[in-house]
């Protein structure tokens, strides 16, 4: 964006749709953050809050995007400065090629029916019915009854619910329940939607379903989806790409498998940890000493496609040794394997050292990173 | 008991049931609005205006920390301006009006802040109007606890409306004071009691009904 044509820009007339210029060089961007920061001003002794700064990113049109940090990164801030609910301190956010953050009133409204949105805690109202909750955005943009009836049908089946038309939410389940949420966010046609931490009340299992109905419903609808969370696996299953966020700045962000692949900053490798699991079972780490013992104890990371395969048998082959597995764990992360292995080396008889060596050598000559926990008796 | 006195006790309900009915219809028609205004117009909220808030905030605890009795004597000027009168059960609807309005208020606001504050966000984010969050979520929302808030300002309305007998407003309490304290007929009092007993019986346990039949919250668990 150039400073000379923000001058001018007609975002500032308040409360007119605006047709951005310059969507035209950047069709393909959905939601697009520009030069953001947001700042809560300091209340009632409470000191002030810069939730977001510098964030200057765009989402891809039919893309499913994740948005991963820990709570008090920003996360909540991001979402409500996409769908209209609080406006930036600084710079602009385009939404579908309207400038979200210019819009007041009515004009803002109109505009919201554009963005779905799904919640942690789904947010139904327990005085409807299913087929109740998923028409109230209906009856709020004013469609008539028939047009409802015949909609809120429609979505129903598309979230695999048609049977529980009538059911109130305490008599559903939470996968139930986040399947009325997804209706009634798709209701208008939005053409985004925004999950706010959308599984993180509900178990593994319902998890993966609702991710599924997530993928086909970006894959049938073409609907933008961000995903909000502060689970890997939630990325990992879904978005292509993901920004990291952690206290108010995107610290990393590309292609899922890339940036977990090779994470370059803390916050990702700790996401990345919890999905390649860098903490050794309990029954090998308290057998980890410190004194050598019959085998000198190895950490190998393991990244990239097809990486590791066949990692242990040539290392065996190519060295002569009795390499013994202890511990490992592999995971799939957009067609790259992300892990760790743990090798036992066994040492020499007068405790020596050398085959431990050629291995940590044999090792960074490949480039799998790995470094020497302990020893085991 | 004889037929007479039977009679005005029947007459004395019905002026009673008849004050109470008006009081509370129009107790309603004010309370709620000042209701869901008091619940949403603090900073942040859906209709912020923190000064008219503390305001009515204030002129709503100064009515009600008033004793009823000294309200019902304070206003009668301005119940002959608006009932042209100052004497009968029509008069006294007015300071019954006035007394139950904040009191209607208060409860409609506690009802509407129990609503989870997560459902405005919701309707908000999909492009409701306040009005439309008012009307289509905090209203429904919260109707259980409108009912029984209803509910217990209708049975302290009829308390209320045995004291506007000392202005000549009829009624009930009317009744037993004239005739069961001041004749010294103890059976008079004690049948004004009783019907007064039974009345209220009846208002809190209609109210529980329909509070229960609407709530849809607790079913099934």
């Amino acid at each position: 964006m150039k400073a000379a044509s923000m001058n001018a820009h007609p975002s500032l007339v308040i409360g007119q749709p605006v047709e951005i210029p310059d969507a035209a060089a950047e069709p393909e961007a959905m939601v697009r953050f520009e030069s953001i920061s947001k700042t809560y001003p300091a209340y009632r002794g409470k000191p002030g809050v810069d939730a977001l700064q510098g964030i200057d990113f765009a989402i891809a049109r039919g893309s499913i995007t994740g948005v991963i940090g820990r709570s008090g990164a920003g996360k909540s801030s991001l979402v409500r400065l996409i769908n209209g609910l609080e406006k930036p301190t600084t710079g602009r956010v385009v939404v579908d090629n309207k400038d979200i953050s210019a819009l007041t009133g009515r004009e803002l409204r109109l505009a919201q029916r554009s963005i779905g949105m799904i919640f942690q805690h789904f947010n139904l109202l327990s005085s409807r019915t299913a087929a109740d909750n998923i028409a109230l955005p209906l009856e709020i943009a004013g469609w008539s009854k028939a047009d409802i009836k015949a909609r809120v049908a429609e979505l129903l089946d598309l979230v695999g619910i048609a049977d529980k038309h009538d059911r109130y939410p305490s008599e559903l389940s939470g996968g139930q329940k986040q399947r009325v949420g997804i209706a009634r966010a798709l209701a208008t046609r939005p053409s985004v939607l925004l999950s706010d931490e959308a599984t993180s009340a509900l178990d593994p299992q319902t998890t993966r379903a609702i991710l599924d109905l997530l993928a086909n419903i970006n894959r049938e609808l073409g609907v933008t989806i961000v995903l909000i969370t502060h689970e890997m696996s939630v990325v990992r299953q879904l978005a292509k790409e993901v920004f990291v966020l952690d206290a108010g700045h995107v610290v990393e962000s590309g292609h899922v498998a890339d940036i977990f692949t090779h994470p370059k900053h803390p916050i990702t490798q700790s996401f990345l940890a919890e999905v390649t699991g860098d903490s050794l079972p309990v029954s090998l780490a308290s057998r980890i000493v410190q004194e050598p013992g019959s085998h000198a104890v190895i950490r190998v990371q393991v990244r990239g496609a097809g990486a590791g395969d066949t990692l242990i048998a040539r290392l065996a082959r190519e060295l002569g040794l009795d390499v013994s597995l202890l511990s490992a764990r592999i995971d799939e992360i957009g067609g790259q394997h992300v892990g760790s292995l743990v090798l036992g080396i066994p040492l020499g008889i007068s405790g020596g050292e050398g085959a431990t060596t050629r291995t940590l050598a044999w090792l960074s000559q490949y480039q799998f990173p790995a470094e020497r926990l302990g020893y085991v008796a | 008991m004889s037929p007479e006195l039977i009679n005005l006790i029947v007459q004395a309900t019905f002026e009673s049931l008849y004050m109470v009915g008006i009081a509370a219809l129009l107790g309603t028609a004010f309370g709620l609005p000042l209701g869901v205004f008091l619940a949403t117009s603090r900073k942040g909220e859906l209709f912020a205006a923190p000064t008219v808030n503390r305001v009515l905030g204030i002129v709503v605890n100064a009515t009600r920390s008033t004793p009823f009795i000294i309200l019902v004597v304070a206003i009668i000027p301005f119940t002959r301006l608006i009932a042209g009168t100052s004497i009968g059960s029509t008069a006294a609807i007015v300071p019954l009006v006035i007394a139950s309005t904040p009191f209607i208020a208060r409860l409609v606001e506690a009802a509407i802040r129990e609503v989870d504050g997560g459902l405005i966000e919701t309707a908000s984010s999909f492009g409701a109007s306040p009005i439309q969050i008012v009307l289509k979520v905090l209203i429904p929302e919260a109707l259980p606890g409108l009912l029984l808030a209803l509910t217990l300002a209708v049975v302290s309305l009829l308390g209320y409306s045995a004291m506007v007998g000392a202005v000549g407003g009829g009624g009930l309490g009317d009744l037993g004071i004239r005739y069961g304290y001041q004749r010294f007929m103890p059976e008079m009092m004690l049948a004004v009691v009783v019907v007064l007993i039974a009345l209220v019986q009846l208002v809190q346990s209609a109210g529980d009904y329909l509070a229960r039949r609407v709530n849809r919250r607790l079913r099934h668990r």
